[in-house]
């Protein structure tokens, strides 16, 4: 068997006995910890942790993080995901100690500058989403979905009434009717007609006097603008359900429509992706939400407000909110990341971010729609939808093998097998940071695995650490941990 | 334009390519009358040099951790943080990257989470934890979801006034259009007697929340506690100070069921409350029904040690409406950042930090004891946190709001949560604070009450 790529684990690196130096370590000579804290609550030993001397852990997360494809490093085409470039000035900047070193329950007057910040942010969250007051308190789209599905909820329980559904068409994100759930609601689903945008007459047939919230994304996730939302509009208004837009795309739509021109009542942003926070390898990200002006009151506490004399305070009096969705204001330092990127962009630059994306992502779909066919059209938004469908009829491979064999030309992989509506999916998303060497690059790869020997694209990858995992083994006998033998 | 590479020759090249005159006519499709005709109403742009200037001088406006001692507590604490942690973590090869779906591409990261897994669980006294939440509230909502599930029981969630307001705020958020009802009980001195526990239990609540130590700092009788949950069939939720696993006996060792907790201070900076680090950790036997991402250790086609997100069908987006969650995240930067904290301080200096946290929180308890217009300390047995009662017509934001002027941050007035308590402050200490920094509180203290 070949050795694998990967360092031991740090349990496995362990040696007892080893001492660190980054806290001194209590002198004998001090009162005893039990005349202190009484014995039955004190543990019997030393915290099981790995002995590990710091040069070691250095090396260890060292060569981890040389196995990590990654934006500095790789291209990422990942569809519905926007992998922009996280520029580097943000970093330094939410860095600063008025941001970084704050704790959470300081007083209002002693964060000023900080709460300028966050209340310029609700602001301009405000202005391109062309609503009228922001939240900034949930953590993650995800969040931001469900905080403004309980705001819906709060507000139909203020009219009265008692509906229970929210639409969600079948092409949108899982997170929306698991969000629409876990508020309470029951989930429809909405079909998508064979031009991948909503079906009007089946949106039609669901509509009802019970309907809550119906859940959009636009563009959607096939990367096609759904020209029909101006009537979608007038609908929802005339059973009086409200709108909500899911703003995982605001990325092909900076300055060029604004979600509350299209009659959305309620959305959410995802900051880690329109406005280059960092992914983190899997987060933090954050999911500040916008709502129409007779929504306003029902968002959660405390937003920042400037006072008369332009001070910053945090209103926590807010009588009819759903109340806190989380501890503390929120995700600030990917908050204040989103503004420093804001404002190195302001209103011109970003409206060209979004024109550059839409244009990369229809050069891309130019260049590789005789290969990969794209169901849906022949122009895009900020992503598209490639099929690997016939590819898959003739050779035998698989949108997955496509996926895994362009980790051999050193780029990520797209999102595949999604969305649902489109059968081996491949969803290419290149955002407007890569120049056009960057994409010529990855559509002579993706041209080129397409002539590939099927047996070839099946085998990969072939130079990454480790070759593909054996999923059904991981789920059927989970192993979550190191257990000492 | 700030990070958009293209020159014009290129723009022209591309819309040859597909058949486009020009960049506007790539949004055709969308409808005339929704567009907006002027340019967004917001700032101009600013070149690095300005927004940097311009940022600094916002950030010099505040006061913080890095100019002046802070006792604040609740949560988060201003720990220190190995230069290790930051220079590691800061790697663009971890934080630029993706979620780990392709694996091949992410064992660096899948690794990480899997070390972090293992290193909350042992220190929990759990068998597995799962690769974090967002933050402790949410963690304390998704345990007793759990719970619900498990039990099949939807008439209460139990806990005292001794959970962190915040997260008690936060639960009753979550559960407003669901159908169980939030029993808080009050605390007597500061901890929740089990008795009154008990009284509160009935045969369909699906689970008790009992934060160790808690809100006002007190140790609670954590085995008591959990055997009245235990008594009638209700999960025991236990939500723990990170730092005092380096100390007190584990929850695990106490018999919880689950438990959860902010993980800020492994490693991760206080940040006004975010990004922070939800901890979840559980017995095995809820393993299909955990919310959050797992990592676990598998083989890969040539029979090699490899890691891969797993147990996904419990997952939002294969699940969707019937998903144990709709967490569609982790902190993976954040739960990384506290793997390599604990890595580097290993048994002795994790100990360290909670003892010399513990030994500095008493020494500021018995010298603000001795001060003038102090009445008692109210909290106790306590770990590192502890509530300052003052003298009748005393208030505690005033004491506080004075110290500040001195440059300190004394502590989190309790009014602020408690409206009857308007005498109390809750001071928490950790290893950072030398002798010389608490006779300053001290002496603000002091001063503050003449």
């Amino acid at each position: 068997m070949e050795p694998s790529g990967l360092p031991p684990l740090l349990f496995e690196s362990s040696r007892p006995g080893r001492a660190s130096s980054v806290i001194a370590p209590c002198e004998s000579g001090e009162t005893p910890i039990e005349s202190l804290i009484p014995a039955e609550f004190l543990a019997d030993a030393l915290p099981p942790l790995p002995e590990i001397d710091e040069l070691s852990v250095v090396r260890h997360y060292v060569r981890l993080s040389q196995l990590n494809f990654a934006i500095d490093k790789n291209f990422y085409p990942l569809g519905s995901c926007t992998m922009k470039y996280n520029p580097k000035r943000n970093e330094r900047i939410a860095s600063l100690p008025g941001f970084a070193q704050v704790h959470p329950q300081q007083d209002a007057e002693t964060i000023q500058g900080l709460l300028q910040i966050l209340f310029e942010l609700q602001n301009d969250l405000a202005e391109i989403a062309g609503l009228h007051a922001v939240s900034l308190q949930p953590a993650a789209g995800a969040h931001g979905e469900l905080t403004a599905l309980l705001v819906a909820a709060a507000h139909f329980r203020s009219l009265g009434q008692n509906r229970q559904n929210v639409l969600v068409p079948d092409s949108a994100h899982g997170t929306n009717p698991s969000s629409a759930h876990i508020a309470g609601f029951e989930t429809v689903t909405v079909k998508s007609g064979p031009d991948g945008l909503v079906d009007l007459e089946d949106l039609k047939a669901k509509l009802d006097e019970n309907t809550a919230v119906f859940m959009i994304t636009n563009p959607n996730t096939a990367g096609l603008f759904d020209r029909q939302i101006g009537e979608i509009s007038k609908m929802l208004r005339a059973k009086g359900a409200l709108m909500y837009l899911d703003g995982a795309n605001m990325n092909a739509i900076l300055g060029v429509v604004r979600p509350g021109d299209m009659g959305a009542d309620l959305m959410h942003y995802n900051p880690h992706k329109t406005f280059s926070g960092p992914h983190g390898g899997g987060g933090p990200g954050a999911g500040p939400i916008a709502v129409r002006d007779h929504l306003a009151k029902f968002l959660p506490a405390p937003i920042v407000i400037r006072r008369a004399d332009g001070t910053y305070a945090l209103d926590d009096d807010r009588p009819d909110s759903i109340g806190r969705v989380r501890a503390t204001f929120g995700n600030v330092g990917v908050l204040v990341r989103a503004w420093a990127y804001i404002r190195s962009q302001g209103p011109d630059g970003l409206r060209h971010v979004s024109e550059m994306a839409v244009l990369n992502a229809n050069y891309i779909l130019a260049k590789l729609k005789d290969v990969y066919p794209v169901p849906m059209g022949d122009r895009c938004m900020h992503e598209f939808v490639a099929s690997a469908r016939a590819m898959s009829r003739e050779t035998g491979v698989r949108a997955m093998d496509i996926a895994k064999r362009l980790l051999d030309y050193g780029y990520h992989a797209p999102t595949v097998y999604f969305p649902l509506i489109i059968a081996e999916a491949l969803m290419i998303e290149p955002t407007e940071t890569e120049s056009k060497q960057t994409l010529d690059g990855f559509i002579d790869a993706m041209r080129a695995i397409a002539a590939e020997p099927a047996e070839l694209v099946h085998s990969a990858p072939l130079t990454t650490p480790v070759d593909r995992p054996d999923e059904v083994r991981a789920a059927k006998h989970p192993v979550l941990r190191w257990q000492s033998t | 334009m700030a990070y958009t590479p293209h020159t014009p020759e290129d723009i022209a090249e591309m819309l040859a390519a597909i058949g486009a005159g020009t960049v506007e006519e790539l949004f055709d499709v969308v409808p005339e009358d929704l567009r907006l005709k002027r340019p967004l109403a917001v700032p101009a742009a600013m070149s690095e040099l300005d927004l940097t200037s311009h940022a600094a001088a916002l950030s010099a406006m505040d006061q913080s951790a890095a100019s002046e001692p802070c006792f604040l507590g609740g949560g988060f604490y201003d720990h220190f943080i190995p230069a290790v942690v930051d220079q590691l973590a800061g790697r663009g090869e971890f934080y630029t990257a993706y979620t780990p779906y392709q694996a091949e591409a992410s064992q660096g990261t899948l690794q990480a989470i899997f070390e972090f897994q293992t290193l909350l669980a042992q220190l929990t006294g759990m068998e597995v934890a799962n690769a974090s939440l967002y933050e402790a509230a949410t963690a304390v909502v998704e345990a007793c979801f759990l719970a619900m599930t498990h039990t099949g029981r939807l008439g209460r969630i139990v806990t005292s006034d001794a959970l962190h307001p915040e997260y008690r705020q936060t639960l009753s958020t979550y559960l407003k259009n669901l159908d169980p009802e939030l029993v808080v009980v009050p605390s007597v001195q500061e901890r929740t007697r089990p008795e009154d526990l008990a009284a509160a239990l009935t045969d369909d609540t699906a689970a008790v929340v009992i934060q160790h130590p808690n809100f006002f700092g007190s140790l609670e009788d954590l085995g008591a506690l959990i055997a009245a949950a235990h008594a009638r069939g209700a999960l025991a939720i236990v939500c723990v100070d990170a730092v005092s696993l380096g100390l007190l006996k584990s929850p695990g060792a106490c018999g919880a069921d689950i438990v959860v907790g902010e993980g800020q201070p492994l490693g991760n900076i206080m940040n006004f409350g975010g990004p922070s680090l939800g901890l979840f950790a559980c017995r095995s036997e809820f393993v299909r029904k955990m919310p959050g991402r797992l990592v676990g250790e598998t083989l890969d086609r040539k029979g090699r040690r490899c890691f891969t997100l797993t147990l996904q069908t419990r997952e939002q987006h294969i699940r969707r409406d019937k998903a144990t969650s709709n967490i569609c995240t982790n902190q993976g930067l954040m739960a990384l950042r506290a793997a390599i904290h604990l890595a580097t301080l290993g048994p002795k200096g994790f100990r360290a930090v909670a003892e010399t946290s513990a030994r500095q929180a008493r020494k500021a308890a018995d010298r603000l004891a001795g001060v003038p217009g102090v009445e008692a300390i109210l909290s106790g047995p306590f770990f590192r946190e502890f509530v300052v009662r003052f003298g009748k017509g005393r208030s505690a934001a005033e004491v506080a709001a004075k110290c500040r002027k001195l440059g300190v941050l004394a502590g989190i007035p309790l009014s602020r949560f408690y409206p009857d308590r308007p005498a109390d402050l809750l001071v928490a200490v950790t290893e950072k604070r030398t002798d010389g920094e608490i006779e300053k509180l001290v002496q603000a203290v002091q001063a503050a009450l003449v």
